[in-house]
């Protein structure tokens, strides 16, 4: 069984993010870059369901400048087996994406596309439904806990209530949340494997998609930033303060 | 212009997120109309049919909606959606799991947490955990949106008298079934809906010392919180993750104990009205954000904290 991982090169969670002067957009020069967090989780996932006898082939796919390259190598040296880069310029928004996902899935013909259920930049968390609606296939979302077996996968799912599972028919695509496992670091030799393996370069034009934005970002703005208040030297100051200066107890 | 809501419901009761959305929906102007799908959900459409600014309730009663599966979720929505010009649902896990698949078999763009409506084409939305607001624009011509609650008013649960329509099942894929569902069962308030809300973070060490907090939720009528780290910890379950990819809160006071203010977890909660932030290193970031900081060691304020409470 071949499964599709797809990875995000997104400004890292650590970088606290500046918003350009002239409202345009984030300032992303000379930040950090790494793999999306979720996606990281989704490469695992494929990785221990290879290690685990019931996947055969692992292919990551990323879109966007030659830099994304790089994740694609990160995902390389945690186990995946080849890449595909979707070299484009421009700006791809989730439904390209997913779209050109899903060209990507017609070519491979895997039985499972595993993805992070949102990337840190844009938080949409909206590709791999889209993509699952696009092939017809069923969704996992919000993916806690995964087994494949048979034909079949069995999803815990993290909802607003608690946790739910859902059988899925494969083909299927799965979107993970960070429960899932924790992420392994990429050791040295394999580092090295990985520079081995190939990338295939692909552009939207070779895939037939349409990647054009349906959505124009108008202005980029900082949001309302709150003040620091006073520190209150002990509890009964704070409850005192809480009762009768913020009236909220 | 109309405008169709999917209700967010358990076939018992609505959840109050769709009168938010109610809100967002009317700043869109002309009819909202509100879907329910669902398993003997007559008295989720009796009660959305109640809410003021609902022009019609449309009821789709089937077993394969009991459990509200996006496959076949989505294919009703569309087949109903097409009509309308914009297609609203609360950005919960249940919106944020059905929405873009409505929105993709559509063929057009979903905008996600949507936190203010500029025009009827123009929206904001949060981006890069809420550390910037961009303005959106869509080219579309029906638009389909996750609405974020706290951002919007909830419309009034009664005062309305829209006519409820029966519709028709939309067929089932047959690709997903539910399995089981393990709800966290609480007295405690619903977190999106508290008026207040005490929050622990890693700090606080264990499950154990979690009771701590309760206490004091307790005393208050408040709701528990967490942070990532402590859900990931094991300390609490995943239902009560606040921040970033967990739930967006904005209670009247959001009491963070043992919480360092990681952008992830403030994107969460710093629309709260008063931030109180207990915590013993004094150079945590929440403090950066808090109306009222103490520094302190939660063994011991917590205890003095729920003493000063009964007083």
């Amino acid at each position: 069984m071949k499964v599709l991982v797809a990875v995000k090169r997104v400004v890292d969670y650590n970088v606290k993010i500046r918003v350009k002067a002239d409202g345009s957009g984030v300032d992303t020069t000379n930040v950090k870059f790494t793999m999306n967090p979720f996606d990281e989780s989704a490469v695992e996932e494929a990785v221990r369901l290879k290690e685990a006898g019931k996947v055969s082939e692992i292919v990551v796919v990323s879109m966007g400048t030659a830099q994304s390259q790089e994740t694609i190598r990160t995902a390389l040296a945690m186990g995946a087996d080849r890449g595909i880069l979707v070299a484009s310029e421009a700006e791809l928004q989730p439904l390209a994406v997913a779209k050109l996902l899903a060209a990507i899935v017609a070519k491979e013909a895997p039985s499972l596309v595993i993805v992070g259920k949102q990337a840190i930049d844009d938080d949409s968390n909206q590709t791999g439904q889209m993509l699952a609606a696009l092939l017809g296939w069923p969704q996992g979302t919000f993916a806690s806990k995964l087994v494949v077996d048979g034909g079949k996968a069995e999803v815990t799912r993290e909802i607003d209530g608690g946790l739910e599972t859902v059988a899925l028919t494969l083909p299927a695509v799965i979107s993970v949340d960070l429960r899932l496992n924790e992420p392994r670091y990429a050791s040295l030799p394999n580092i090295m494997k990985a520079k081995k393996k190939p990338i295939e370069t692909l552009s939207p034009a070779d895939l037939g998609v349409d990647d054009a934005p349906r959505l124009v970002t108008l202005k980029v703005e900082e949001p309302q930033r709150r003040q620091a208040g006073v520190k209150v030297a002990s509890v009964a100051e704070l409850v005192n303060k809480l009762k009768n200066e913020a009236k909220v107890i | 212009m109309s405008v169709l809501i999917i209700a967010e419901h358990d076939n018992i009761a609505l959840k109050s997120a769709t009168l938010n959305t109610v809100t967002a929906a009317q700043k869109l102007g002309g009819d909202v109309h509100v879907l329910v799908a669902g398993h003997g959900a007559r008295a989720v459409a009796d009660a959305a049919a109640k809410i003021t600014g609902v022009a019609k309730v449309l009821l789709a009663d089937d077993p394969i909606y009991e459990h509200g599966l996006a496959e076949p979720l989505s294919l009703l929505a569309v087949a109903i959606g097409r009509a309308y010009q914009a297609i609203l649902a609360p950005a919960t896990t249940s919106g944020k799991n059905v929405l873009p698949r409505v929105a993709a078999l559509l063929d057009v763009a979903q905008i996600s947490d949507v936190c203010a409506i500029v025009s009827p084409d123009t929206f904001v939305r949060p981006i890069y955990a809420g550390n910037a607001m961009a303005t959106v624009q869509s080219k579309d011509a029906l638009k389909v949106l996750t609405v974020r609650g706290t951002s919007f008013d909830a419309a009034k649960a009664d005062g309305g008298e829209a006519v409820v329509e029966t519709v028709t099942a939309a067929g089932n894929p047959g690709l997903s079934a539910f399995i089981s569902q393990q709800v966290s069962k609480s007295e405690r308030p619903d977190l999106t809906a508290a008026r207040i809300i005490v929050s622990g973070g890693r700090g606080m060490g264990s499950q154990e010392n979690f009771k701590l907090l309760e206490t004091i939720a307790d005393k208050l009528g408040a709701a528990v919180g967490a942070t990532r780290a402590a859900v990931d910890a094991g300390f609490v379950p995943n239902d009560l993750q606040i921040g970033q990819t967990g739930k967006i809160v904005a209670p009247e006071l959001y009491v963070a104990v043992a919480i360092s203010g990681a952008i992830q977890h403030l994107a969460g909660m710093k629309d709260s009205k008063i931030i109180v932030a207990i915590n013993k290193d004094e150079e945590a970031p929440i403090f950066q954000v808090a109306d009222y900081g103490l520094v302190a060691d939660l063994f011991q304020a917590l205890p003095e904290l729920a003493t000063e409470l009964s007083k």
